[in-house]
């Protein structure tokens, strides 16, 4: 009895850790998606953003430079897509394969004399502070990038109602015909939507070196970055259900992880798939034959 | 919004001319619009109706002539330049963002969008400026689950929320039913005459022009062809202007009487329903031999659905479908064993593959079959060009060869190049969606001609189209389709229009 509890309880502490950059990708892919362009290149944001901030936080010693030096190395990658992308004939999503393997390729040289040396971290907030017991007040330690990444949910939902630049996003990216008649920038829109959308990419990767599992190694993504774009599709295009579908995703991750803190032994490392099945759950259930997704962008290459 | 605003204005051009490379797509056109009339834009398709107007909004610039809006000379270069006068257009396909409400939709259209909209303030000044409009339209509901009659209605009332005193609708009552056609071309009428806006209609239909246009200009291959009063002018002026004779081709020649003997029958057919739109759920259809049903509706009633599941591009859920009595799948054996012919809509999209040469589209249906019907392995390349020639010839197809891609020809000469391919051989069942979408007046008494012929040789024929003046005319028998469902079957002899527009928009 006890060790389910602690299964839980390690489940929902890690659910709240591992789903951080899902939620940061996701949010970052929606924006980008919203617009009428799909990047699959906000993997790549997310391993660059990862390398950056951890050298950022070390050289300068100060954390929150590297999530912003994050943020900005995702720009400019998620810039430089959105760009090549304006051009005529460039496929979006073969582009997306190209940036994902060059940010990683790119991290992984400069990231070199990074793997050894410890950064400063991100303090997590202590909201347990009241708790007796360790084992729980650690659980919720929850990292601020977190609650920053929720906020960006509300921010991103209400930026999408509420002001002439969402509204343009969706305008630019549900029906093409419209935004030539409105005489709507399309491609700058994008390069704007994809750009802001891989500096969020970025500020996930941030996370996964300096919050949880905090330090650079080659091995630190394993697929978020893709993962993310199913999330979107989950989420119904919906930044708020990002934050759902981001600790759902996140609970499955946290899977694996929880059941070895219990000493269970037995084939814990086939537990660790679990957010690749959700993931393919996920795909097979809303892709029922024939429907169109409810809330997909008219312009996405995907549904065209 | 101030009164001074609230006139009507007039437009004039003057020896407009506009090149599109070699091509003379408009030559010496003059148009006279008087403020507060409705003006009639007529001519067949690629008369040069739609580059005339667009000189005028300034998607294109002309490269001779001059306009005049209330007499004094104006350089419109960008849409913008048209906007800052007035002139405003509603296009054919809908410019309203589907995933966005009315009133996102219109708040969006404006100029000055602030950068953070405040809608309860907004939304309050809508529904006072919806209190002054003809009609309503509801503001807070997703533009892309609107009806198409009041997706046209709120175009236009999105055109006067941006207080347009000119303005141009381009085909407006092609997605309509008579009665939602006349309910706004009423409307619009009244509001011109109440000198509040000047209406230049694009149109071809001359029953429109009769009964609510007050002047026509008529171009016929880009050039000036006529224009005066419809008081003072006849159909048979109008239709000389247009097409250069005095009278329309005739009618083509209806033979027998449809035969006692079903061809087609389709009973309890489902398919799955898409994203909030409801699927197909056909009880009971059937077509004889020797017959026409033609089946109207609204576009998008699920007549598309229809064709799709009847053309084999669309499973279904549940139900069955019998041709000559044998169950009927849609696959490439049955159709081939059972003689059914399709001519789907868009056919360079649906019956073509564009980049293969005009040969090889031709032999689509029978290139895989020798002449016993037995599997053939290597292609008759010679068969394949002798047989394409003959059709070629036979169906006056205007192609620089016969071996470019068919992708390269016009969409007259697509249109005759399927017709050749579906109506050779046997056949015993043709499914016909829109045959005279584009089509300039003499293809589509060619196109209408030959689906008669099928007919009068003893073909069952299925007429799927949103044309109901095509379908009043070929049809033996009419079906109306609602919502998925077929909701009225009559014969189309003495049928009334008005009445099919009432099952059309599904009460009745």
């Amino acid at each position: 009895m006890d060790s389910l509890a602690t299964v839980i309880v390690a489940m929902l502490a890690g659910s709240l850790r591992v789903s951080t950059p899902f939620l940061f990708v996701s949010l970052g892919e929606c924006l980008t998606e919203k617009s009428g362009r799909i990047n699959l290149g906000n993997e790549g944001a997310l391993v660059l953003g990862a390398m950056v901030a951890y050298a950022t936080s070390y050289e300068t010693g100060s954390p929150w430079c590297g999530v912003l030096a994050a943020a900005f190395a995702g720009l400019l990658l998620g810039g430089l897509h959105g760009a090549i992308c304006s051009m005529t004939r460039i496929n979006d999503v073969a582009m997306g394969i190209a940036f994902m393997l060059a940010g990683t390729g790119i991290a992984f040289f400069f990231g070199k004399p990074y793997v050894q040396p410890s950064a400063p971290l991100l303090p997590g907030i202590p909201f347990g502070f009241w708790l007796e017991s360790p084992r729980f007040a650690n659980a919720l330690m929850v990292s601020p990038l977190f609650i920053l990444g929720v906020a960006a949910a509300f921010a991103l939902h209400w930026f999408f109602r509420t002001t002439r630049m969402g509204l343009r996003i969706r305008i630019v990216g549900d029906s093409q015909d419209a935004a030539l008649a409105l005489g709507l920038p399309i491609n700058r829109t994008r390069l704007l939507a994809t750009g802001c959308g891989s500096a969020l990419a970025g500020i996930g990767g941030a996370f996964l070196s300096l919050c949880y599992p905090g330090s650079w190694n080659e091995g630190l993504s394993s697929g978020q970055g893709l993962m993310a774009v199913a999330l979107v599709v989950f989420a119904r295009w919906n930044p708020i259900n990002c934050v759902y579908a981001s600790l759902l995703f996140g609970a499955a991750g946290a899977l694996g992880p929880s059941l070895q803190t219990v000493g269970f032994t037995w084939g814990y490392y086939l537990f660790y798939a679990a957010p690749y099945v959700v993931t393919l759950v996920v795909l097979i259930i809303t892709a029922k034959g024939g429907q169109s997704l409810r809330g997909m962008p008219g312009q996405l290459s995907i549904g065209r | 919004m101030n009164d001074a605003t609230m006139h009507a204005i007039g437009v004039e051009a003057i020896g407009i001319g506009k090149r599109f490379g070699a091509f003379n797509a408009l030559s010496d056109v003059s148009m006279k619009v008087h403020p507060a009339t409705v003006h009639g834009l007529l001519g067949e398709n690629g008369a040069g109706k739609s580059t005339l107007v667009k000189c005028l909004l300034g998607y294109y610039r002309a490269d001779e002539g001059s306009l005049l809006v209330d007499d004094k000379e104006v350089t419109i270069e960008r849409p913008a330049d048209a906007d800052a006068l007035g002139l405003g257009m509603v296009y054919q396909h809908f410019t309203l963002v589907p995933s966005m409400t009315v009133a996102e939709n219109l708040v969006m259209a404006r100029r000055n969008v602030p950068g953070v909209i405040d809608w309860r303030s907004e939304l309050a000044q809508l529904e006072d400026f919806m209190r002054g409009m003809p009609f309503k339209v509801p503001l807070t509901v997703e533009a892309g689950s609107l009806a198409a009659g009041e997706r046209q209605k709120t175009e236009i009332v999105k055109q006067l929320y941006l207080q347009r005193r000119f303005l141009v609708l381009d085909e407006p009552t092609s997605v309509l039913t008579p009665q939602e056609a006349d309910e706004m071309l009423g409307l619009v009428r009244d509001l011109a005459h109440s000198g509040q806006l000047t209406i230049v209609i694009i149109t071809h239909k001359l029953k429109e022009v009769a009964k609510f246009v007050d002047e026509v200009t008529v171009l016929r291959r880009g050039k000036f062809a006529g224009a005066g009063l419809v008081r003072s002018l006849g159909p048979t002026d109008l239709t000389a202007m247009m097409i250069g004779e005095p009278h329309a081709p005739a009618d083509p020649e209806r033979l027998g009487a449809p035969v006692n003997e079903v061809r087609l029958e389709v009973r309890d057919l489902r398919t799955a329903n898409d994203g909030g739109r409801a699927g197909l759920s056909v009880d009971h259809l059937t077509v004889n031999a020797h017959e026409i049903v033609g089946i109207a509706g609204v576009s998008g009633n699920g007549q598309k659905d229809l064709l799709e599941v009847l053309g084999g591009q669309q499973p279904m859920q549940s139900g069955t479908i019998a041709v000559d009595g044998t169950p009927y799948g849609a696959t490439r054996a049955e159709s081939q064993a059972l003689h059914v012919r399709v001519l789907p809509e868009e056919p360079l999209r649906n019956g073509c593959v564009p980049g293969m040469s005009v040969v090889d589209n031709l032999a689509l249906r029978s290139f895989d079959r020798g002449e016993t019907k037995t599997p053939r392995r290597w292609l008759d390349r010679a068969g394949m060009a002798a047989r394409a020639r003959s059709m070629i010839q036979a169906y006056g197809i205007r192609a620089p060869s016969a071996e470019v891609p068919i992708g390269v020809l016009s969409g007259g000469n697509v249109q005759r190049c399927v017709l050749a391919r579906e109506l050779d051989g046997v056949v015993r069942l043709l499914i016909v969606a829109n045959p005279c979408f584009g089509l300039d007046v003499k293809a589509v008494a060619e196109t209408r001609a030959r689906i008669m012929a099928a007919r009068n040789a003893g073909t069952a024929v299925l007429l799927i189209s949103e044309d109901l003046d095509e379908i009043m005319e070929l049809s033996d028998r009419i079906v109306v389709m609602h919502g998925g469902k077929v909701v009225h079957e009559m014969p189309a002899a003495g049928a009334d229009p008005q009445e099919i527009g009432k099952h059309m928009l599904g009460h009745g």
